[in-house]
């Protein structure tokens, strides 16, 4: 048949579909069914995804992660409720954005840990003792955390820490100096390193 | 797996825009839109996964057209007092005015059946479905509409996409 869609369409649905979208963020916020709102940042440590829930931030995903694969995670851990809605996200962004300008030496945002249990998560509660600058082994994180034995966990939770950056897990080295696994690969783990390092 | 909501959004949101433009206009389809996927949004965790996700957007769509209509005829405007405005069907920026002028003549069911056959590629069993009646009585208001569309704006009869 003749009749297509595309008679239907206007230069200016991707403009409107934006305001849209923006739009029902705000009302699904409002309604309370934003279960988890995501927005995207480019950073110098390449896309970096942000996830939030009601509680807090839940997820920073590096781009190496597949921010696809990202999503459906969420959405089959927390809940299929995943939106774009930046808003929620405003804060979380500005201090990102404030750390990478090298001016933000802690993150004050509500984190929503949900996403870790148990061991891994009392690692990642204790990894932001490990100021702006300073680096630990992994060897030096299991005695922080009581555990002196755990160090291959200790690994593991710091592989497995579902808000790089923010919760910086960067800041773990192996004993002998070399950086060790990175979620965002070693560059990435490089480059906030020496971020930190040039203040 | 339930794939997240936003990939409904992305996926189908401009199908869903033209869809609500045809049954609406311009100026009210975005509301229905918004109404649209709020609505879905709070159903979608009980959608099952191997659901036809356009079909149940557009059923939910042809409902809270409905209902926007509704909400206008309760609201009649003051149309005395308003200043002259160009019609809210058209699309600004494009002058097919008289595609849209064509649209809005159509008889209700006619312009859902074309709506959800030619834009949302729904077949004419789902759309019986969301219009009640037989397959058959929506093919036919389909393809009475198509002829009447064909018959006063003639663009719309001609091969391939427009350019």
């Amino acid at each position: 048949m003749n009749v297509s869609p595309d008679y239907f369409a206007s230069p200016a649905d991707a403009a409107t579909l934006l305001r849209l979208r923006e739009r029902l963020g705000l009302a699904a916020e409002a309604a309370g069914m934003l279960d988890v709102a995501y927005m995207t940042i480019d950073s110098p440590v390449g896309t970096l995804l942000l996830a939030a829930t009601p509680k807090g931030l839940v997820r920073v995903a590096y781009a190496v992660e597949d921010h696809d694969r990202v999503l459906e995670t969420l959405s089959r851990q927390i809940s299929p409720r995943v939106l774009w809605a930046p808003k929620r996200l405003d804060m979380a962004a500005r201090e990102l954005d404030e750390y990478f300008g090298n001016k933000r030496r802690a993150f004050d945002l509500p984190l929503d840990l949900s996403l870790s249990r148990g061991f891994r998560q009392l690692v990642q509660r204790h990894l932001p003792e490990i100021g702006y600058g300073q680096t630990r082994t992994y060897g030096q994180l299991a005695e922080l955390v009581g555990n002196p034995k755990a160090v291959r966990a200790v690994g593991t939770a710091c592989a497995t820490n579902p808000l790089p950056v923010v919760v910086p897990c960067h800041r773990v080295l192996k004993a002998d100096g070399t950086s060790g696994g990175y979620v965002g690969g070693p560059a990435a783990k490089m480059a906030l390193l020496r971020l930190e390092a040039s203040t | 797996m339930k794939q997240p909501f936003e990939r409904i959004v992305a996926e189908h949101g401009e199908t869903v825009l033209r869809v609500c433009r045809v049954i609406l206009g311009v100026h009210d389809a975005e509301d229905a839109w918004s109404e649209t996927f709020l609505a879905a949004m709070r159903a979608y965790p009980d959608l099952p996964d191997d659901a036809n996700a356009e079909a149940w957007l557009v059923t939910i769509a042809h409902r809270k057209a409905i209902d926007v209509v509704r909400a206008r005829r309760r609201q009649p405007a003051p149309v005395g007092e308003i200043p002259e405005v160009p019609t809210a069907l058209g699309v600004p920026g494009e002058g097919d005015g008289d595609l849209w002028q064509a649209v809005a003549a159509l008889p209700d069911k006619q312009r859902q059946a074309v709506a959800y056959h030619y834009v949302a590629g729904l077949a004419y069993a789902e759309i019986a479905g969301i219009l009640g009646g037989s397959t058959d009585a929506a093919r036919r208001a389909a393809a009475d509409g198509v002829r009447k569309l064909r018959k006063n704006y003639p663009g719309a009869g001609t091969e391939g996409a427009p350019s």
